[in-house]
């Protein structure tokens, strides 16, 4: 098996063994704890241009399928995992990971003590990488790691964004559509009568696909619109409402983004996720700041302020809305319980709301899925 | 910083009642001693008052520091309604004590008790319970909240099981109701299979019911853990695959945590439907497991039962994430929310999330069917297995093979050990090979390997077994990496690259040496010189996202080591567990092994636990300082011994599992405290401990050693017959059997032989009719504590681990006893005992003079330590580790042999329902898997709870049967039955025991013997005609007609005595029971102000 190492910044590396593409990447390190949905992950555009390591230690059990995808193509530079699966033992698989990351480009190391980097990440921070299966001077990786560009301040969202406008018809499938969950005694709520469709225009900055889904099965007409375009062009459509949604990187040098956002607040109801909550923070006057070493995984606490209930979430970002910055049109909506960052905003009087983490799961619970339908209701209460 | 409104505990409630599980039974064991005790401290924590009910003394729960009030005793709802009189309870909690405690819970709520005394079910009330446990309503309610269960349905009789059957088709599956460890269920694979498992299940239900259903053999099968509060708050903790697809109960399959082989679209959907059937079922605060089982090829999901409490499950995912489910949920119950209660582990997080791991955890079952050799060995949906070993690395080839050598049967992992047959002249033919791996038994593990070496293609492999491809694929190349090995050939060849390969993938330094025909040590030498050594991480609950606090610690073969250094001026004192459950080796020693951390943290000693086994207290992270969950080989110690650099290593704890690690430990250079190897050794050396003996003047029954069968047989022809055939260094009277002639004992010690593995077999004369007694004792070097005077019930011959025994003697002289006592101080002062020695001592009267005995010492803790402790009120085991620990008694204040002012009476349990038509005579092999102690002021009444507790109904009315085999034993039969006569009762014999009643002028109806045709005895059985049965044996085995009798008893539920002894404490117990009521009495009454120095 060919080797392949892994150097950080800071002149750690780590040695173990090529799978997937080969090569050599550079990025931001960074660690996600799902111990399910690496497909998904994979092929969320958030994940632009990192190298992330998965904590859970087998990977690539169930293989890939048709279904797990997030975005058109895999966005992430590099992947690490303590043991990456050879073969894939799932009725819906239709090849391996190690054949995924490779015709997809994406280097692979597997075998290295992926716990003792996630410590160094935890402990120190994130910090930039290189992961190659070509070169083994170790001398030469950390260089290259410590001169490698950061996120910071880097618009990365022009990589992933579409280029064009589109339409989105998909709804949830059987398979990913949460359970109705009943009162005791095994009762389910009454069938929600049919809405009259809506027209929300979804402005894409990397979306994840399953976020159209599930607009698409709240009766949404989803238009799909490059996160560059202004609020003109949205306003243009006249459409029900505009959802904001997630990307990768820096939200600080996005301005024409925020520009736009700020165009809408009052307009139209808003909802944001992940970068989209950022973005609409920013437009309403808020800053945010790099976290250590970012939230991503399945299982982080949020509680809903409103109701006093913790919703285990799906996250995905290493920028956070920072609380001193909030003006007073704000409220916090959310709070991530781990830490205590904000995970929800709303505005005090307009029609706008949005979460740092990811209601549309995929990877990840079901537990935040009535966000859509508060947004839903943003949209028929206008 | 969260903006919540607080909402703190109930503080309407002042008293909680607990209920434990009573003696270890197979599908209840420590884990319920785990999780009872972890809620008792987190209720004490908050304030309440917390009374525990629990018949088994051998658990750290009843300790009298564990809970406000401690009732040792009988759990029937009888004696339950005296402690709610007594301690007016303002609330149970049902769901922590098993099946066991929900069940007798629901009894008193049935009863009226609960409402009648206003005591509230908090957890899951009646109602919840009755939803989740009763089939029926079970699957009306998944109906209704759109969850599939398996089609099919509860029965009331045979009739209507047919009718199911048309509907369902074969293969079905049959399950009675209200069972523990789903006892009796079963697959019909044919119409007769089908009708004679249908009716046995209507039998061994309580209420008579079977739930007959659709199969669903060979699917994938889940366990969810689930915890919810009462605010709505629900998370799931852990996800279990199961090695072994649907078929198998969950307790006898391997499994595994996290899931491995789901998308995250299926994992989602099977924790939207767990929490759909928490919230469904009603569970209002606390943990439920939830099984599931997924069609392989299209995932179809089907709920295929729930628990609604703390579950042998739950334990494991304790064990597993490091989340404390069952002190959790005992906060939930109170009133607290997820997200007010901290993550002990990390402190600075709430338990409020869900589990992320980075390690693979592989749980295997630990079964004894050698106990129990005419027991069908295939496994079932009826749990068979008495114990577990859990295995934790980070990848699933590490864990897995830690787990194989964790389990103690002598392998070190998968193969390539001294066990392996391939490439031996017992390698088994292909054909063999897919015979054996179509069979799922406790030896097909073995088998997959070597299908793998024989060169099976993994689709044949799967279409036999229906195990994953990915778990095969997994052992495949485990199969490579040896296979890497083997053509290296030599140790120096190997290389640091290989090497460590072959260690991140679980080989352990045995098997490498096996295939490189070198020495353990070699291996050791050399990968200590590459620098391969085992590094520690830690079980974290989150994936090292946060910091953690709590050193709960695996070992692995990565580049960061995460144990904390020995503080300054700190002594690190290590002890080692006794592995997974088996018959002669279980909670006992857990309980001596929990006690030493105690005591050393009352030193102020850091403790360092080594054990493997999840179900137990002492692998719970806040019970010692360190915790190493790890298999207990001299590889495994030696590597954490590297690490934490101990000043102490504690061996004689335990029980085997240590005690056979102590001389290569300290030949290793390892300083084991305490009693030294030598003296351990010394009293297994026959010739050494003679002559301790003959210095000291103490008779032993005549004996010899064997090293092969020409000597064995030269020495029996010297000793004589009756005479006691057994491998030495085996506990648990392991192929132990007593020989009355030339024949039996050939068949014997060709057994005995087989089991000693290259040690020798002993061989005693064997004292017939002698009465056996027990001491245990503790000695700092100097001064020798009688801690307890045990007299067994059963004659000498039955295991001493299977006897009932009383504390203090009630037959013998107290000058008798004074004699017993100074000879075990006299002989744990010659060997220079530091801790705890077990003495068995026999009393036989010769000449009309009663004469003492010594049959064996164990310089070691023994099965009987807690028993001792709660009869006697002295923390023994924590006495005998301080002593270990440098202490002198005297420094100690004990000074003084422990005087009990009531009887306590020590009962086994045993599994023999379990396992369909096993002849239960006991013998000089251990057979039970419990205990349980019954207390009073006199022998009779702690008898006859002890009786109670066993779950042994002595009759008040009705008809009794007597057998007796021996001509003078006929005259004790007499005056029994004459007694029984007296309390109103029956009696039919066979003719031959008839006879001799008749002429003594007793009553007697006269019953045929089997071959005699019908209406026999077990016609009288089956009809409910006959109460009890008095047996004692003529020959044994389930061939024979009494084995049959004594087999159906079982069955049917009918007690059965098989001891003259045992009979007539049975007589005294049932006129104690006629003249006294039953009473209860909390063991801080029985010893005022000892409950805190005996935390």
């Amino acid at each position: 098996m060919a080797s392949a190492a892994l150097a950080l910044e800071d002149g750690t590396v780590y040695v173990g063994e090529s799978f997937g593409a080969t090569g050599t990447v550079s990025g931001e390190v960074c660690f996600n704890t799902s111990m399910t949905g690496y497909q998904e992950i994979l092929t969320d555009p958030s994940y632009r241009g990192q190298i992330l390591t998965m904590t859970a230690a087998e990977i690539g059990n169930y293989g890939i399928n048709a279904e797990d995808v997030e975005s058109g193509r895999l966005q992430m530079a590099g992947f690490v995992v303590r043991s990456a699966s050879r073969i894939a033992s799932n009725f819906t698989s239709t090849g391996t990971l190690h054949d995924y990351l490779a015709a997809a480009g994406v280097v692979g190391i597997q075998g290295i003590d992926t716990r003792a980097l996630v410590r160094k990440l935890r402990s120190q921070g994130v910090m930039t990488g290189v992961l190659s299966s070509e070169i083994h001077d170790h001398k030469q990786l950390v260089a290259m790691a410590s001169s490698a560009e950061s996120l910071v301040g880097r618009d990365m969202v022009r990589e992933v964004m579409p280029e064009a406008a589109r339409d989105w018809s998909d709804k949830l499938d059987a398979w990913s559509e949460p359970l109705p969950q009943p009162s005791i005694g095994g009762e389910l709520p009454p069938a929600a009568a049919e809405k009259p469709l809506k027209h929300v225009v979804a402005l894409d900055y990397g979306m994840k696909w399953n976020i159209a889904r599930h607009l698409a099965s709240r009766n949404c007409r989803v238009t799909v619109l490059p996160g560059s375009a202004s609020a003109d062009e949205v306003l243009a459509l006249s459409p029900d409402g505009v959802f904001l949604s997630n990307g990768p990187g820096d939200p600080e040098p996005l301005t024409y983004a925020v520009e736009t956002v700020r165009g809408l607040v009052g307009k139209l109801p808003i909802f944001g996720i992940c970068l989209g909550h950022q973005l609409l923070a920013q437009a309403c006057g808020a800053k945010t700041f790099k976290l250590k070493f970012g939230h991503r995984g399945g299982n982080q606490p949020v509680m809903d302020l409103s109701t006093g209930t913790v919703e285990i979430t799906s996250q995905n970002h290493g920028f956070a809305v920072e609380e001193e910055s909030l003006p007073a049109d704000l409220e916090v909506t959310h709070r991530n319980l781990n830490d205590g960052t904000i995970e929800g905003l709303r505005h005090r009087t307009l029609p706008a709301a949005s979460v740092q983490y990811h209601p549309e799961a995929a990877a990840g619970p079901h537990d935040s899925a009535y966000l859509f339908d508060r947004f839903r209701a943003m949209l028929d209460a206008v | 910083m969260v903006v919540s409104q607080l909402m703190p505990r109930r503080d309407d409630l002042h008293t909680i009642l607990l209920i434990g599980s009573g003696p270890i039974v197979i599908g209840q064991a420590c884990e319920f001693d785990y999780s009872g005790t972890q809620a008792c401290k987190a209720l004490r924590e908050d304030g309440y008052r917390v009374v525990l009910v629990n018949s088994n003394p051998a658990t750290i729960m009843t300790d009298p520091g564990t809970a406000d009030r401690t009732y040792i005793e009988p759990l029937t709802w009888q004696a339950l309604e005296k402690v709610i009189e007594v301690e007016k309870p303002d609330a149970i909690l049902p769901t922590l004590g098993g099946q066991t405690g929900l069940n007798l819970a629901m009894d008193l709520a049935r009863r009226g008790i609960l409402e009648k005394h206003g005591v509230e079910m908090i957890g899951a009330n009646a109602e919840v319970i009755a939803r989740a446990e009763e089939r029926e309503l079970f699957k009306a309610t998944m109906e209704k909240c759109g969850l599939e269960t398996c089609r099919g349905r509860t029965v009331k009789s045979l009739a209507e099981a047919r009718e199911v059957l048309a509907e369902i088709g074969l293969p079905a599956v049959i399950r009675p109701s209200f069972t523990l460890g789903g006892s009796g269920s079963g697959v019909a694979f044919n119409k007769g299979d089908f009708d004679a498992k249908v009716q046995r299940g209507l039998d061994l239900s309580p209420v008579g019911e079977v739930l007959v259903e659709e199969s669903i053999l060979g699917w994938k099968e889940y366990e969810m853990e689930v915890m919810r509060d009462a605010d709505d708050n629900t998370v799931i903790i852990c996800a279990i695959e199961n090695f072994d697809p649907c078929g198998i109960h969950t307790g006898d399959s391997i499994t595994i945590a996290p899931a491995m082989t789901l998308t995250d679209r299926q994992y989602q959907r099977m924790r939207d439907a767990s929490f759909a059937v928490i919230r469904a079922i009603g569970v209002e605060t606390g943990g439920s497991n939830i099984q599931f089982a997924v069609h392989p090829e299209t995932g179809r999901m089907i709920v295929i039962e729930m628990n609604p409490r703390v579950s042998r499950s739950s334990a494991l995912a304790s064990k597993a994430t490091g989340f404390p489910i069952a002190k959790i949920a005992a906060k939930l119950a109170v009133g607290w929310r997820l997200h007010e209660l901290p993550n002990d582990i990390t402190q600075k997080t709430k338990a409020c999330f869900e589990p992320s791991i980075d390690y693979v955890v592989v749980k295997v079952p630990r079964f004894a069917f050698e106990k129990f050799p005419e027991a069908d060995s295939r496994l079932t949906t009826q749990m068979k297995s008495v114990g577990e070993t859990m295995a934790i690395g980070r990848t699933f080839k590490e864990a897995f093979q830690k787990a194989l050598r964790g389990l103690e049967v002598g392998a070190f992992g998968f193969g390539s050990d001294g066990k392996d047959l391939w490439g031996t002249p017992h390698q088994p033919s292909l054909d063999e090979i897919k015979a054996r791996v179509a069979v799922a038994d406790p030896d097909r593990v073995w088998y997959l390997r070597y299908a793998l070496k024989a060169g099976l293609s993994m689709d044949e492999l799967y279409e036999i077994t229906q195990i994953d491809r990915w778990f095969l694929d997994q052992l495949a190349q485990i199969v490579e990496i040896e296979e890497q090995v083997r053509a290296v050939g030599t140790l120096a060849g190997l290389g640091e690259p290989l090497l460590r390969k072959a260690k991140q993938a679980g080989f352990s330094d045995r098997q490498l040496a096996t295939m490189l025909s070198v020495s353990e040590l070699d291996v050791r030498e050399t990968r200590l010189r590459l620098g391969v050594v085992a590094t520690y991480k830690a079980v974290d609950t989150c994936a090292a996202e946060f910091e953690a606090e709590t050193p709960y610690f695996y070992s692995t073969w990565e580049s960061e080591d995460e144990v904390p250094a020995k503080a300054p001026g700190k002594k690190r004192v290590m002890i080692l567990g006794g592995g997974p459950n088996r018959i002669g080796q279980g909670i006992e020693f857990d309980y001596c092994c929990c006690h030493a951390s105690f005591a050393l943290r009352e030193m102020g000693i850091e403790s360092v636990m080594v054990n493997s086994n999840p179900e137990t207290v002492s692998t719970d992270y806040d019970t010692s300082d360190l915790l190493f969950f790890e298999p207990l080989t001299c590889e495994d110690v030696l590597n954490i011994a590297d690490r934490v650099k101990p000043d102490g290593v504690i061996v004689q704890l335990g029980g085997q599992t240590p005690l056979n690690l102590a001389r290569a430990l300290a030949s290793a250079g390892l300083p084991i405290i305490g009693t030294t190897v030598d003296t351990i050794e010394m009293a297994e050396d026959r010739e050494k401990f003679r002559d301790l003996l003959d210095r000291l003047s103490l008779k032993q029954p005549a004996s010899g050693i064997a090293k092969t069968l020409e000597q064995a047989r030269r020495e029996v022809a010297r000793i004589g017959y009756p005479s006691l055939v057994r491998p030495s260094f085996v506990l648990g009277g392991r192929a132990m059997e007593i020989c009355y002639d030339q024949a039996q004992f050939e068949r014997y010690v060709a057994e005995a032989f087989a089991v000693a593995q290259g040690q020798p077999v002993l061989i005693d004369r064997f004292l017939e009719d002698a009465i056996e007694c027990d001491v245990d004792c503790i000695c700092d070097g100097e001064q020798v504590i009688i801690a307890g005077v045990m007299e067994h019930i059963e004659e000498a011959g039955v295991h001493s681990g299977d006897s009932a025994c009383a504390i203090p003697p009630h037959s013998l002289s107290p000058e008798l006893v004074a004699e017993i006592k100074k000879a075990a101080s006299a002989m744990a002062k010659s060997l220079g005992v530091v801790g705890l020695m077990n003495v068995q001592f026999a009393v036989k009267k010769e000449d009309g003079e009663p004469q003492i005995y010594v049959i064996e010492a164990n310089p070691r803790a023994s099965r009987t330590v807690p028993f001792v402790a709660k009869a006697t009120g002295l923390p023994v085991a924590k006495v005998a580790v301080k002593a270990m620990a440098g202490l002198t008694l005297a420094e100690q204040g004990v000074t003084a042999d422990p005087q009990p002012a009531h009887v306590s009476v020590k009962e086994s349990v045993f599994p023999f329902v379990k396992f369909a038509g096993v002849d239960i005579v006991l013998g000089p092999e251990m057979r039970s898997t419990g205990e349980v102690m019954g207390v009073s002021d006199n022998f009779s009444m702690a008898f006859a709870k002890g009786q109670l507790a066993a779950g042994t109904t002595l009759p008040e009315s009705g008809t009794i049967f007597l057998s007796v085999a021996r001509e003078q034993a006929k005259e004790a039969m007499v005056d029994i039955a004459r007694r029984l006569q007296t309390l109103g009762f029956d009696l039919i014999a066979t003719s031959g025991t008839a006879r001799t009643l008749s002429a003594a002028g007793i009553t007697v109806g006269v019953v045929k013997k089997l071959q005699e045709g019908h209406p026999n005895l077990i016609d009288f059985l089956i009809d409910g005609r006959v109460q009890l049965i008095m047996n004692t044996p003529r020959g044994k085995g389930a061939r024979t007609d009494e084995g049959r009798i004594r087999a159906a008893s079982v069955m049917h539920g009918v007690p059965c005595i098989t001891t003259l002894p045992a009979a007539e404490a049975v007589v005294r117990a049932m006129e104690a029971q006629r003249e006294m009521p039953l009473s209860v009495q909390a063991i801080q009454d029985r010893f005022p102000g000892v409950a805190s120095a005996n935390g």
